[in-house]
Order: structure tokens, then sequence, then C-alpha cells
């Protein structure tokens, strides 16, 4: 004969399993989502161009960013990461990637952003070559990502949802 | 609980899940929120909870019958034969 404590146990296993998988169907219909992203950023000016001490060369930026983040949101989104990297090539680095600001956006009404903003991090090229290299003028070579972060975190939120994440990229 | 409510229950845990899992899923995709699919469901856990677990009295609407004391008298139960051992045997398994 099933006990009180038997019963229990068995609702719950179940109740957990039936979770699981109703957040991985939530998850699944995520595949079929294909947002439409607007972005733009430009250099509104240098604040600041200095040769550091170990040789490196230290940029601070203002930059005027405007974008259009509102697709990228689905019913299973909990927040979406954006942030800003300059990607660009001396005569030492082929490629060098330099991520200058982030921001979290963390639900649909804050998906539309324009923005100045100044660098949150440091740019900083290696070599200090940069003042020979023009890196002013391979600027219009900056990518965006996006990641679209779900979920993942079992214990904070105590939901046993497996997500994905996400990456796009728009190239301007 | 007797054997017919057991089963019973089983089968309404069972279903209630799955029926809350479904009815929580298809509300959260239409509204577009992930929150009132788990609001749903929790909800639903929570009925079937107080549904299935405790001893309601309607799982045992066909009660077992347990033999009455004075007839299990007529049927004692079989004493242990009182066996003499030696004590080293007790080793050997």
């Amino acid at each position: 004969m099933h006990s009180v404590l038997y019963r229990l146990n068995t609702l719950i296993t179940l109740a957990g399993f039936l979770l699981a998988v109703m957040c991985s169907l939530a998850s699944f219909t995520d595949t079929f989502h294909v947002p439409s992203v607007t972005a733009h950023a430009e250099v509104l000016k240098v604040n600041r161009f200095r040769k550091q001490l170990t040789g490196n060369d230290e940029v601070s930026l203002t930059l005027n960013v405007s974008m259009n983040l509102r697709s990228t949101f689905t019913w299973n989104t909990k927040q979406v990461f954006v942030f800003v990297a300059a990607e660009y090539e001396t005569a030492k680095n082929s490629l060098n990637q330099v991520s200058l600001w982030d921001h979290i956006i963390q639900d649909k009404g804050h998906a539309k952003l324009e923005a100045q903003i100044t660098n949150k991090y440091p740019f900083i090229d290696q070599f200090g070559k940069s003042a020979n290299t023009n890196m002013y003028s391979a600027k219009p070579y900056m990518w965006e990502a996006i990641f679209v972060v779900r979920r993942s975190n079992l214990f904070s939120t105590g939901i046993l949802c497996p997500r994905q994440v996400k990456q796009l990229k728009t190239r301007w | 609980m007797d054997w017919q409510g057991q089963k019973l229950s089983e089968q309404l845990m069972q279903i209630l899940l799955v029926l809350f899992a479904t009815v929580a899923f298809v509300t959260g995709y239409l509204m577009g929120s992930f929150q009132i699919m788990l609001f749903i469901y929790a909800a639903g856990v929570i009925l079937t909870t107080l549904i299935t677990v405790p001893n309601w009295p309607f799982f045992n609407r066909h009660p077992l019958q347990w033999l009455d004391p004075i007839e299990a008298e007529h049927y004692p139960k079989p004493q242990p034969v009182a066996s003499k051992k030696k004590p080293t045997k007790q080793y050997q398994k």
C-alpha cells in the first residue's frame, strides 16, 4: 500500500519531469524565430589618445550608437546582452578585437536604444604602432554581437530549464 | 486508502499533471509569457497535490476486509521449533 510520502515523491518526480519537458519545448519553439535587427554606430569624437608607459596606445572614444533589438525578444528570452567591439587590422596583428562597451537589456520595452556612449573599457592597442597605421579609418568595421541569454542558471531561479544561447551578428 | 483508491489516485495524478502542463504551455505560448506558463503549472501542481496525496475518504470506497481479532485466534501463528545446535556451526556460513 502506498504511503503519503510515496505518493508525494511520485508527484514531485513527475512534476519535475513535465517541467523539464515543457521548458525544452519552449526552447524548441525558438528555433523558428528569426530576428531582424537594425543597428548603427559611429565615432563621434576621440576624447583622448595617449601612449602608455608600456608602449601601448590608449584611446578614449565617444560613440554614437542606435539600435533596435525588439525583434530578438521571444517569450523565452530572459535578457539580451549587447556589446560594441572594434575590429581592425594593424601591421603587427592581422586581427584585433577589442570590446568597448556592453549593456544588458532585460525587457522588450528597453530594446530600442539611441545613445552617446564613451567606452567603458579601455581601448588599448598593443605595441604602440597605431599612430602609424591610421586606425580610425578602419573603424567602419565595427560589428555587434548579440547574445540572447536564456535562463541557464538553475539554482538562482529554481527552474530546471535547459535553454540555448544564440549568437547573431550584424555587420554594417 | 484501498487498492482501488490507490489506482485512482495514481491515474488522477498523471492525468492532472499532464493536463496542467499542456494547458500551461499552450497558454504561455499564446500569451507570449513564460511567467504565465510557470504560474499555471505551479497552480496545477499544488492542486494535484491537494487532490492526490492526502488520504481522502473517496479513495476508501472499497475498504479491505480485515479479519476480526477473535477469528484470528482460531488460526494461531506457528511457533518456531527450538533446536539444539553446536555453537561452532554458526560460523560455518
